[in-house]
């Protein structure tokens, strides 16, 4: 089995940022892709203008998730800024009956699922722990221990094999996940099973402070096809070549082939969370190198070439994000904390005799606060 | 009825449940072919094939991770975890996942998982191999924790744990595996007593001696042998120890007024400390005496040679019960 387009191992190309499958230059000019381009001949200005859009529409979703936090109305953020179209381009090639499990930081791919403004920020407010119903989007709570979901999303592949159906299962994590043991158990159980399933590796380089070279000596999308996966190395600010990687990877866990595995090479712009300083361990050289690489203005520049990034669509995309950021600035502050007793709800699904104990305690214990009735 | 040992008992519980729901799958390290290590799971992969009796790589965390998507899918997953000492490298995906994705998501994902763990010490097994993890998982929201301690309780408490939609961490007792008892196979498992309820197995009234899984057997053995210095032992079999039947622990207590509580696991915030705690606090004025443990030793389990120092006996509880009687001839002395 081969590893598309990584060739030599040498001990830079955990880090080589170049070395990957793309479609558009870093200056957004169409190249051709023998692998690639097949995925997206079909891709026309319309599609392009809907992952021009999604993405914009994520960056305005991150800048008020970040102000938010600033202004304390959320306890935490994680910035997903650079990676737009890592997880536009991967999460808009899948199905809606396809299943995504992604991690903390795939803001991305709940907005493409079908996130509502209020998903977005009522987990960071501390409100809930999952905002949506993951059967509603198709698409499992987001996932803040690392790798946990890789198992989780085979899992469901081996359902959906038992199932006879041809639905995929994808599982989202970042270059930092690829040491933990749960990700590489997955890719042992995807390999072993036949799992129809996608690993869509995320390497934006930084695992909080420790770089990519402390994880991997070699590209991650290397280790795959020592699993018997086969893999794929895309730039994952081409969100044209995320695109056509992720139904790459589709189509071959559709057709019954069994995994694959994609490791976007890409950055994270901010930081960790917003409780982490970056400046501490990376050099602005660094982040400005990769701010040339922008995916949203990469795909900006391959639009106005072709003359389809007119003042009435940058228009309506701009309106777009603001109504979609004043929906999401709204779902935070109008947000109502449920009642104190709610706490103990759903922790069984059946009748517990210690947290009914427990629930008529706190009950009694609430109601002691409540206003003496007036007397008559 | 028909006389069974526990390993057939829960062989036969398998077997139904998986017959009665075509949802119901097994998954674990060679549990296929080879039928589990104690052969729990003999014949299930010819009846129901490979892809209801999962032979999985030897990876813990794989198994239950993998055993949450399927889940997540709508499966139920009856996962073998080989032995107690293996279920460390699966202990994040227990807690932080099965025990919490229901209460995560307010309800909407279910995580209606069996994890059956072959459980604790007496049969000179390697290292590893003779443990009682169960305190972890007690302490866990989102999990209910069983022990079984006879044929008939294996064989109905697993399909209900099975039929539950919550997660159940169920505990075998390994050296009980080939004892045998009556089991009605035709139980009808609405008529049958919860997995939850404790059981009176032995009726008393001078000392409560509450215990679980393994050790039921001592127990009842040191109630015989109470009788003959004129003390009579009230047993109780948990069954669940989380959460605990409390009242039929109170209902026993308040009777005797007095209690010991034994179990193979280390003293150090087990689950006898816990059961001291919650008698106390519930029947502090109808204690007669401070309440006493008789537990495994604060150690890591010694090798098999000596685990007869380690495990609980007869004597060590009958020591106990002197000491809540207040008798002088205790064999422990001095008790402050």
């Amino acid at each position: 089995m081969t590893m598309t387009h990584t060739l030599t191992p040498t001990a830079d190309l955990a880090t080589d940022i170049d070395d990957v499958a793309r479609l558009l230059t870093p200056d957004g000019e169409r190249i051709a892709d023998p692998e690639l381009d097949r995925w997206v001949a079909d891709v026309d200005a319309i599609t392009l203008r809907g992952l021009y859009r999604d993405m914009v529409l994520l960056r305005r979703i991150d800048t008020e998730g970040v102000a938010l936090q600033r202004q304390g109305q959320l306890g935490l953020w994680p910035p997903c800024q650079g990676q737009e179209a890592t997880q536009i381009g991967t999460a808009r090639a899948l199905r809606a009956d396809d299943f995504a499990f992604p991690s903390y930081r795939e803001t991305g791919v709940v907005y493409a699922r079908g996130g509502k403004p209020s998903d977005f920020v009522l987990a960071w407010r501390g409100e809930e722990h999952s905002t949506y119903n993951p059967y509603d989007i198709n698409t499992a709570t987001q996932q803040i221990i690392i790798g946990a979901q890789a198992l989780h999303a085979v899992g469901y592949a081996m359902g959906v094999q038992r199932d006879g159906t041809d639905q995929v299962s994808v599982a989202y994590f970042g270059d930092g996940a690829s040491s933990q043991g749960d990700v590489n158990e997955a890719m042992v159980f995807a390999a072993s099973f036949g799992a129809p399933v996608v690993f869509v590796c995320t390497n934006n380089q930084w695992a909080i402070s420790e770089p990519v070279s402390v994880q991997a000596k070699f590209p991650i999308a290397g280790r795959a096809p020592g699993f018997g996966i086969p893999s794929m190395r895309v730039d994952g600010n081409d969100v044209l070549a995320c695109f056509a990687a992720m139904r790459w990877a589709l189509d071959m866990a559709r057709r019954g082939e069994g995994p694959a595995f994609i490791e976007a090479v890409t950055y994270r712009m901010g930081p960790h969370t917003t409780s982490d300083d970056p400046t501490r361990y990376r050099d602005k050289e660094e982040v400005e190198k990769w701010r040339r690489r922008d995916p949203i203005t990469r795909l900006e520049a391959l639009l106005r070439a072709r003359g389809e990034f007119d003042e009435a669509f940058i228009g309506t995309v701009e309106d777009d994000a603001d109504a979609l950021a004043a929906g999401v600035r709204e779902a935070a502050m109008t947000a109502t904390t449920r009642a104190p007793l709610t706490v103990l709800d759903n922790v069984y699904a059946e009748p517990h005799s210690g947290i009914d104990e427990q629930r008529e305690w706190f009950g009694a214990y609430l109601d002691g606060f409540a206003p003496a009735p007036e007397e008559v | 009825m028909a006389q069974l040992t526990m390993a057939k008992a829960i062989n036969e519980g398998l077997r139904r449940a998986m017959a009665d729901d075509p949802k119901v799958l097994v998954m674990g390290e060679d549990i296929g072919k080879l039928g589990g290590v104690f052969r729990i799971t003999d014949g299930l992969l010819g009846e129901f094939g490979a892809q209801r009796v999962v032979d999985t790589p030897l990876a813990e965390a794989g198994i239950m991770g993998t055993a949450v998507g399927l889940a997540f899918r709508g499966y139920r997953p009856v996962v073998e975890i080989q032995f107690d000492g293996f279920v460390y490298p699966a202990f994040d995906q227990i807690v932080c996942q099965v025990a919490k994705l229901r209460y995560r998501t307010r309800g909407n994902v279910t995580m209606p998982i069996t994890i059956r763990i072959p459980w604790a010490g007496g049969v000179g097994a390697a290292e590893h191999h003779s443990e009682s993890p169960e305190a972890y998982f007690v302490h866990t929201s989102g999990l209910r924790v069983v022990a079984v301690s006879n044929p008939q309780d294996a064989y109905v408490m697993l399909r209900q744990a099975i039929a539950s939609n919550d997660p159940v961490v169920f505990f075998e007792p390994k050296r009980l595996y080939h004892s045998k008892g009556e089991v009605d196979l035709d139980v009808q498992l609405a008529d049958a007593p919860p997995m939850g309820l404790a059981r009176v197995a032995r009726e008393g009234s001078d000392v409560t001696l509450l215990t679980y899984g393994s050790q039921v057997g001592t127990a009842l053995d040191a109630a015989t042998a109470a009788e003959d210095d004129g003390v009579s032992i009230e047993v109780i079999d948990l069954r669940s120890i989380s959460p605990v039947d409390y009242r039929t622990v109170t209902a026993s207590v308040r009777k005797t007024g007095r209690v010991v509580v034994t179990h193979e696991a280390a003293r150090e915030a087990g689950v006898g400390a816990e059961l001291i705690a919650s008698v106390t606090e519930r029947c502090f004025n109808y204690l007669e005496a401070a309440p006493q443990r008789v537990t495994g030793h604060d150690i890591p389990y010694p090798p098999a040679k000596l685990e007869k120092h380690h495990l609980p006996d007869l004597d060590r509880i009958l020591d106990a019960v002197d000491r809540v009687m207040d008798r002088p001839n205790s064999l422990s002395g001095v008790r402050d």
